[in-house]
């Protein structure tokens, strides 16, 4: 039974969530090293989390008659999107917050980033920034509809929209394996909304950064930090959502939490260096043509077996 | 509860009011979202948890949306220039300003009588119950309208058709599309 944590517990979550993205992080950096053929040193490792204290230490840069409000408000709502949308996860038997309606409020809090993205590209007065900003927009277009209709399937297979309700409903069967589709799609959305691997888009190379182009020091960190927590807790909600929560043989339910975390963490980090970066209109196309079909006849699967019930 | 609602009441209002003092599209436009924003945390502090996530959830899309909309439309949409997005001022604001105290008055003037019954357990269901019972066929009718309205101006507003996509004799695969790469379907 997962049971709602006092409050404090609001305070854990961040660190959690930051602990989780730094291994990722870490983790995504000597995948680069290998590919990239250097040997696997510490320092290696530790490359991308020594980058922080040099972002802090580093000017902030401005640009002439850039928005000032708009832009910074966009860079910082991006890792607070990912902070709140993970406070409805479960961890073990605890969650930071029970709420009845957790499911939408995680859908809620990722699409802040469309808004936070929008702004961040505005803010800088930098054409390649505000195309970046632009590119989200359609990407989200794209992407949020199968998102939200593979989040309906979960629910609908708990016929619940409490995120524990969820986890429990799976005590017999994963919803991973019988609802493989939203699963999948889940897992690809969870790619769009924090803008890595194939969803790079938004700061593509190409760009010169996009939306992150004109940001240095402090913004830049919080804007890249953004990606990877709103990474991590895309897989922290994979756990409740599709993989029975906490629930395991032999070891305890937060020991189950965190090693299937993990597990999602992995296989998104390696997938985002095997995967090409996709044009927004190219997946827009596939999302609406295929995913959306999908994963509507995805969603019918559930309710058809609530109703057989 | 009380003091977060003084919180969120003024800023909703505050940020609405906002809406019309900035002369840039992007601001306003993220002022109105601001004030969603607040409306949708003021249905949660009401108990109506599913209401006032979707209100934050859509409003926080739509705004974007629109937000693309009014800078492709305005001119001077980051407000460079100074610009208002108000006309016929002074009558403007004395109908804004008795009808707002006429309804104000109204809330204190009224005796408003006693609570009757209690809330229900679950109010999401409540109003899922509403909208798939007894107001299905509203919904439905609601659905349909909104779905052909779109289809509707989608077609109307597109300069191409399936004949520019397949062909003359409609067997041209993958479809003749601006931007290739799509699903071609």
């Amino acid at each position: 039974m997962i049971t709602s944590a006092p409050l404090w517990s609001v305070l854990v979550v961040p660190a959690l969530l930051a602990a989780f993205a730094a291994a990722a992080v870490t983790a995504d950096g000597l995948l680069a090293a290998r590919a990239a053929g250097r040997p696997l040193r510490a320092a290696v490792a530790a490359g991308p989390l020594a980058e922080v204290p040099r972002l802090l230490a580093g000017q902030r840069r401005s640009t002439v008659a850039s928005d000032a409000l708009l832009w910074r408000l966009g860079v910082l709502s991006v890792p607070a999107a990912g902070v709140l949308a993970a406070l409805v996860i479960p961890f073990g038997d605890v969650t930071a917050s029970r709420m009845s309606v957790g499911v939408v409020w995680f859908n809620a809090m990722e699409v802040l980033t469309w808004a936070g993205l929008w702004m961040a590209g505005w803010g800088a007065n930098s054409a390649l920034s505000l195309v970046g900003g632009y590119r989200f927009v359609a990407q989200g277009l794209a992407y949020e509809l199968p998102l939200m209709f593979a989040l309906i399937a979960a629910a609908a297979g708990a016929q619940s929209l409490d995120v524990a309700d969820i986890a429990a409903a799976q005590s017999h069967l994963w919803f991973a394996v019988w609802m493989p589709a939203a699963f999948v799609i889940y897992l690809v959305s969870v790619y769009a909304f924090s803008f890595l691997g194939p969803f790079a888009y938004p700061a593509g190379r190409d760009l010169a950064g996009g939306v992150l182009a004109e940001l240095s020091g402090a913004d830049r960190l919080a804007l890249e930090a953004g990606r990877w927590l709103l990474l991590t807790a895309g897989a922290g909600m994979a756990v409740p959502l599709f993989l029975g929560g906490g629930a395991g043989p032999v070891l305890p339910a937060w020991a189950w939490s965190a090693a299937k975390t993990l597990a999602v963490l992995a296989l998104l980090v390696w997938g985002r260096r095997r995967l090409p970066v996709l044009r927004a209109d190219r997946y827009a196309e596939l999302a609406w043509v295929v995913l959306i079909p999908l994963a509507i006849v995805q969603a019918l699967v559930p309710a058809l077996v609530d109703l057989a019930r | 509860m009380i003091a977060i609602f003084w919180v969120l009441a003024p800023l909703a209002a505050a940020s609405g009011f906002m809406v019309f003092r900035f002369s840039s599209m992007a601001r306003a436009t993220i002022a109105l979202l601001v004030s969603f924003l607040a409306s949708g945390a003021l249905l949660i502090l009401l108990g109506l948890g599913y209401l006032g996530v979707v209100v934050i959830l859509m409003m926080v899309m739509e705004m974007i949306i629109m937000a693309v909309f009014m800078i492709a439309y305005m001119m001077n949409p980051a407000g460079l220039m100074p610009m208002s997005m108000t006309h016929n001022k002074p009558r403007a604001r004395a109908i804004s300003v008795t009808s707002f105290l006429l309804l104000a008055a109204g809330i204190f003037a009224v005796p408003w009588p006693p609570r009757a019954g209690a809330p229900p357990a679950s109010p999401t269901f409540q109003l899922g119950a509403a909208l798939m019972g007894s107001q299905m066929l509203t919904m439905v009718t609601l659905g349909f309208v909104l779905l052909a309205t779109m289809v509707t101006a989608i077609v109307l507003a597109t300069h191409r058709g399936r004949y520019d996509r397949f062909g003359d004799d409609l067997k041209r695969r993958p479809a003749a599309d601006p931007a290739q790469g799509g699903v071609g379907m």
